[in-house]
């Protein structure tokens, strides 16, 4: 079985229809399947629902399928940095469920695993907590969350091999190892696409069983959302503007 | 004097101890690493999936692939790991990170705590603030003490809540309160900003607290070296 496929367009082929569930790996701009997003805006499908931390920023990520109108509804941790949001969810052209990040993340790697709900405390006694299943372990109130399985995922890796093996760079990985696990089908594109052999097995973080569909991406750009930078003569020093 | 936003930080960093872990939210907490005082070490834990990172890069080296939880350039040092994010959050919500400090808009004398939505208005998201002040060991917040006029440490919070008694320390700029969030104790004040009157802090908090008996007043020491 080959799972290379030649390009993004291609590597979507036959899996793409309106009203579908896709998960998004990335958090902010870092680790995002742009080119994988870009032919999905290609191919018109509308009405979807988009599992991803964040949406994108104006016109990058996610942003792109926010121009275009093709999402319904985006259930993430935070949309903050996207005025294109604002505008869609304030004209009730677009819906939003926030979930905890935390929470996001361990639905997906639920839904991954076969797990169809778990019990946390993040969230109990707020309004996340709202019409939840409440249980209470060791004198702690939890609440009860689903596992979360897509009809599609789209990952962004480092490196992977034509049997779908990933390895990803720094914090680059965030939310692409689950959403792999957690897909109907995930489709994976890589940086480098290398030949079984030439990664190391100790080093792989996605086994291939969870990829069905690999594309090669030479030329990615990638975004930087915050530039900060020190000058070299001066000490370490953070900063942060409050949100 | 009320407390400038470095020296709240400064404040903050007095709650570190050595070997902790440590997440900082946005805003005056993330100046909190500048104020690490000498002699301790710790890890700092960004929710995006890195343990242990250091200070933004030197202009020209940045890394797209590398950045912190506010989205920001950020280096490795030789401490630092990746992981993905329910790594991250099993970290944060298995109770591994003994601290976090993080801004609030609103807490109660209960330990409640509102910083993610304000109804009616754009809401944002609440990130990963649900997951750290639920699971992390001991939370403190540090914000203004009155947002124009309007009282920040209240009897109970108006907006919804990102916790339910969760908070352990408040830091304002006028000073500190400890919150006795699973016993019965309530609010105590325990430190007061050089110069600032206890009648000043009643007048500009709604909460009801107690006041140490051994209250301290001072200002916290700013290290030179990071001072701005």
């Amino acid at each position: 079985m080959k799972k290379v496929y030649p390009d993004a367009s291609a590597a979507l082929a036959g899996l793409l229809r309106d009203g579908m569930m896709i998960m998004a790996g990335g958090f902010g701009l870092c680790g995002i399947p742009e080119t994988l997003i870009k032919a999905i805006r290609d191919s018109g499908v509308r009405d979807l629902t988009i599992i991803s931390n964040n949406a994108g920023i104006d016109g990058i990520g996610l942003g792109m399928l926010l121009d275009s109108k093709q999402i319904k509804k985006m259930i993430s941790s935070y949309v903050g940095e996207n005025k294109t949001f604002a505008q869609q969810y304030l004209a009730g052209e677009l819906e939003i469920e926030f979930n905890p990040q935390g929470t996001l993340a361990e639905r997906i790697r639920a839904g991954g695993a076969g797990i169809p709900a778990f019990f946390t405390r993040t969230g109990a006694g707020t309004l996340i907590g709202e019409g939840k299943e409440e249980r209470e372990f060791d004198g702690q109130g939890y609440i009860m969350e689903r596992g979360l399985v897509a009809d599609l995922s789209i990952v962004h890796a480092w490196m992977g091999d034509s049997e779908g093996n990933l390895v990803y760079r720094k914090t680059a990985r965030n939310f692409n190892p689950m959403m792999a696990t957690a897909g109907k089908v995930t489709v994976a594109e890589v940086e480098h696409l290398v030949t079984p052999g030439d990664l190391n097995p100790d080093h792989i973080v996605t086994p291939g069983i969870f990829v069905q569909r690999i594309v090669h991406v030479a030329a990615a750009v990638k975004h930087i959302e915050q530039r900060t930078t020190r000058k070299r003569t001066e000490a370490p020093a953070g900063t942060g503007e409050e949100i | 004097m009320a407390w400038t936003r470095e020296q709240m930080a400064a404040r903050a960093a007095q709650e570190l101890r050595d070997g902790f872990y440590v997440n900082l939210g946005i805003g005056i907490p993330t100046l909190v690493s500048n104020y690490i005082p000498d002699g301790i070490s710790v890890q700092l834990q960004s929710e995006n999936g890195m343990l242990g990172f250091g200070p933004f890069p030197y202009e020209g080296e940045e890394d797209p692939d590398l950045i912190n939880a506010g989205k920001q350039t950020v280096t490795e040092i030789p401490t630092t790991s990746y992981f993905s994010s329910a790594d991250s959050f099993a970290m944060i919500r298995g109770g591994h990170i003994d601290l976090s400090i993080l801004g609030a808009m609103q807490v109660a004398e209960n330990g409640d705590l509102a910083n993610w939505t304000i109804p009616g208005k754009m809401v944002k998201g609440m990130g990963g603030a649900m997951d750290l002040v639920a699971g992390v060991k001991k939370v403190v917040v540090v914000m203004e003490h009155i947002a124009k006029t309007e009282p920040k440490l209240l009897r109970r919070c108006t907006l919804p809540l990102t916790g339910a008694r969760v908070v352990d320390m408040v830091i304002t700029d006028l000073g500190v309160f400890t919150i006795d969030k699973r016993g019965r104790s309530g609010m105590t004040l325990i430190e007061v900003a050089a110069d600032v009157t206890l009648d000043e802090i009643r007048s500009k908090t709604q909460a009801s607290y107690k006041i140490a008996q051994n209250l301290a007043q001072a200002a916290p020491v700013i290290p030179t070296a990071a001072a701005e």
